[in-house]
């Protein structure tokens, strides 16, 4: 290791939140004139601790220390003031200023009167350095959001930053702009800025970082050098953990397929998506956030203007919103449970009746009815509301889920699509429903589970497909579904992955 | 209105004392009155208050639904007026031909409702299809319905003829047992949007939509098609309540109907009805109506504050109101 003194240093840093502790003991450690790369699955503890050190969030035990002494910040504009700065996935831009104003955002120039002239220059400037076309005085809302990321950097620059914490910089960059970024980040790394890299893309990782750490399940599990490592070993030490016996045992004989898809696309990001979906079967979809997942399930009912073939039991149909889903008998639990999911504001009975009221009494409602339903959903997936007509926001993410999946499912369908369906829940409820999961497959119906959570897709599907950049990347089934497997069609690595899978 | 029968069946809760404050400032002002002028409680000032009310009450029936799910209507006040213009040029119209009598008082009545429709259909289709703010729409429409009135009545007024206007007359003056038609109209317009409102999948629809559009569209509601009801609605019931109006005065210019949008939006959040969406209450509605009503006929009956401060205390109820609410939605 180097005996040079690092700049930034997390020591044996613990974050909770609430009684759920989610780092466990990080040391961590960030030098000048490197690239240091942060590793790990979606969940894993990196974005907790790159706000943590950009004073964003304060550590439940363990300390930052800045050159050596405890960091003297509490909050993002302090820490960049102290000359950390911290480029977020979701920009720090305001849509309606141009890009000169943001980048002075705070710290114009001019005393009584700005001096737009001088700012624009100075903007003009760091642009050329960027080799970016953008205009100083463009707005950041006419941008595409390849250049509000290059905005972003740039404005980091202006920062003079001796630490630079890059949260996945190049998700939403053209290969182009990522040469670009490169060798704006081998600049910054000759001129001993200390940097800190997270990508999903391993051969970047390889390419930039000096040294590497992964992280899984909130601690660090491999330390290592440049060469140390190869993209296969990081996918490894990435995954590599036993899958918990809270998963229920594979046992569904699938039927006749229920659902067939063919050249499916969901423009801009879905194309040409082909696949089919067994009665009584669980279909994983793995895949990066973004690559298209969510879009390929708000296309097959109807929420997202989509193309191609979509057959319900041999036959052709048209879908064009969720009620013609519904009644084709598909349902979507979104994985967005607070903004598209549930009312907030309402009780309980008004959430799970929602989506199914014309069954609850025409031309009147039915109150009895629908406490009639409640009751029984209330009983049948264990939802633990101190009273009925509480406000669904006020109850736990898991009561919330649970509530969730009992609406989308009073509608009795065949075809279950369940976007993210644990997450942001605990462990015992997750353990609930997954067996809810399973109970459906076994009825025969058929679900497609849409997850980040690796060990969560191993452990439910029958058969995993996984999608990248919009695309089907493989199939997994029996056998050859395998975490690393599944990591290796999700990162697109790997020659070898074509033997594990035979691709669409 | 014995609005505590229509209230849910469930009625696991109480209305809290938020929801209770509208109709005890309600009753307060009643008492008021009666303390104030021996003839307030007379049948004739009754009467007078709740005839007054019908118009602006219906509207703001109408109103309720639009702003529970998110909406607002800006262009009531000039749709009256452009539709009781277009209803007396109408009839005036078909006069020669059909003589006064029943049938042309309905033709007027179907023109009237029918304008409203189309009114309400073109605010509702900006909002839904062209995907254009509300606020906006209806503000540009409100431009449009007033000027077109003026330019009907070419800058005057638009009379209807006397003979129709002496038939048409008890529409408004006369009534059934005692009341007036106009309250008893009102009165069936307020009891069907409460039961709407509380008992039937669009009343249910409207507060999904202005509590979470996106999650109403994710549960199968038919988000664009329930807005635009509300719109078409609203229409329908300011034709109703135009209906009302044209035997009162038989005449229809650039400036009837002024000013009513306001007092139908501020009746119907004084009713405890969210300004955001997400929560409506046509009883409530109907209170704050009434509370308007009441300040006018009282300050006019009583000498204790000019009459001329009127707006102001409707101003002050109204920000009231909106300060009761805020304290709800914190708790």
């Amino acid at each position: 290791m180097s005996v040079v003194a690092p700049v930034l240093e997390l020591a044996g840093v613990r974050k909770s939140f609430g009684p759920i502790e989610i780092l466990h003991g990080i040391d961590f450690a960030l030098h000048a004139g490197e690239v240091h790369a942060l590793i790990g699955e979606n969940g894993a503890g990196k974005s907790t601790i790159m706000k943590i050190l950009g004073g964003f969030i304060a550590p439940s035990a363990g300390e930052v220390r800045l050159d050596g002494r405890p960091a003297p910040y509490h909050s993002g504009a302090e820490a960049e003031a102290a000359g950390v700065v911290v480029i977020h996935q979701e920009f720090n831009l305001a849509p309606d200023l141009t890009v000169a104003e943001n980048i002075y955002l705070g710290r114009e120039i001019g005393r009584v009167f700005l001096d737009h002239r001088a700012m624009r220059a100075g903007t003009q400037a760091l642009l050329d350095e960027l080799d970016s076309p953008i205009r100083p005085e463009a707005r950041i809302r006419d941008l595409p959001v390849s250049d509000r990321q290059m905005v972003e950097i740039a404005k980091a620059l202006s920062r003079k930053a001796r630490v630079l914490i890059m949260d996945e910089p190049s998700a939403v960059l053209t290969s182009r702009e990522v040469e670009v970024l490169f060798r704006q980040i081998e600049r910054l790394r000759a001129q001993g800025v200390a940097l800190l890299y997270t990508s999903h893309r391993l051969e970047e990782v390889t390419r930039l970082a000096d040294r590497v750490t992964v992280l899984r399940d909130g601690a660090v599990v491999r330390r290592a050098l440049r060469g140390e490592l190869t993209e296969d070993g990081m996918a490894t030490a990435m995954v590599g953990r036993d899958l918990e016996d809270i998963y229920p045992r594979k046992r569904h004989h699938p039927g006749e397929a229920v659902l067939e898809v063919r050249n499916f696309c969901v423009p801009p990001l879905v194309a040409d998506v082909s696949f089919a979906l067994r009665r009584g079967e669980v279909l994983g979809i793995s895949g990066l956030v973004g690559s298209g997942r969510t879009e390929l399930a708000e296309g097959l009912v109807g929420l997202r203007p989509a193309t191609g073939e979509i057959r319900r039991n041999g036959v052709p149909v048209a879908i064009g919103s969720v009620r013609e889903a519904a009644a084709r008998g598909m349902a979507y639990l979104t994985e967005d449970r607070k903004e598209r999911g549930l009312l907030l504001d309402k009780n309980l009975r008004e959430n799970l009746t929602l989506s199914t009221l014309a069954r609850f009494g025409a031309p009147f409602l039915s109150a009895a009815r629908e406490e009639a339903a409640l009751g029984k959903a209330i009983a049948d997936f264990d939802i633990r509301a101190p009273r009925r007509d509480m406000k669904v926001g006020n109850l736990s993410g898991g009561n919330q889920q649970k509530l969730l999946l009992a609406k989308t499912l009073l509608g009795d369908p065949e075809i279950v699509i369940i976007d993210e369906p644990t997450r942001g829940i605990d462990v015992g409820t997750k353990s609930q429903i997954y067996a809810f999961i399973d109970a459906l497959a076994a009825e025969g119906k058929s679900v497609i589970v849409i997850s980040s959570d690796m060990p969560e897709i191993l452990g439910l599907s029958d058969r995993v497909l996984v999608m990248r950049h919009g695309r089907l990347a493989g199939e997994l089934a029996g056998e050859r579904i395998s975490e690393t497997a599944v990591v290796r069609l999700v990162m697109g690595t790997a020659e070898d992955a074509a033997g594990n899978a035979h691709h669409v | 209105m014995s609005d505590a029968t229509l209230r849910p069946a469930t009625g696991l809760h109480l209305p809290g004392l938020s929801a209770l404050g509208p109709l005890l400032a309600l009753i307060l002002l009643v008492v008021l009155g009666a303390f104030l002028n021996d003839n307030f409680l007379s049948a004739g000032n009754v009467t007078n208050v709740l005839a007054r009310s019908a118009f602006i009450g219906m509207i703001a029936v109408g109103m309720t639904f639009v702003i529970t799910s998110g909406g607002l209507d800006l262009s009531v006040g000039s749709m009256a007026a452009f539709i009781a213009g277009v209803m007396i040029l109408a009839m005036n119209a078909l006069l020669p031909g059909m003589g006064v009598g029943v049938p042309l008082v309905l033709a007027g009545m179907a023109i009237a409702l029918a304008v409203g429709l189309l009114a309400g259909l073109g605010n509702g289709l900006l909002v839904t299809k062209a995907r254009i703010e509300p606020f906006i729409v209806t503000l540009g429409t409100m431009g449009i319905f007033r000027s077109l009135v003026t330019w009907l009545a070419d800058g005057g007024t638009i009379s209807l003829d006397f003979g129709v206007r002496q038939f048409y007359r008890p529409v408004y003056y006369s009534g059934l047992f005692g009341v007036a038609w106009p309250i008893l109209v009102f009165a069936a317009v307020a009891i069907a949007g409460q039961i709407a409102m509380r008992h039937t999948r669009f009343g249910r629809y409207c507060e999904a939509i202005g509590s979470n559009d996106k999650v109403a569209l994710y549960s199968a509601v038919n988000v664009d098609r329930i807005r635009l009801l509300t719109y078409v609605l609203l229409g329908l019931l300011v034709g109703l309540a135009t209906i009302m109006y044209v035997p009162r005065l038989g005449s229809a210019s650039g400036s009837t109907g002024m000013l009513w949008e306001l007092e139908a939006i501020a009746a119907v959040i004084i009713g405890g009805t969210a300004l955001k969406g997400g929560y409506g209450r046509v009883w409530g509605t109907v209170v704050g109506v009434l509370i308007l009503s009441l300040i006018d006929n009282i300050l006019n009956l009583a000498d204790l504050v000019s009459p001329y401060l009127n707006g102001a205390i409707q101003g002050v109820i109204i920000v009231l109101a909106v300060v009761l609410q805020r304290g709800k939605s914190a708790a």
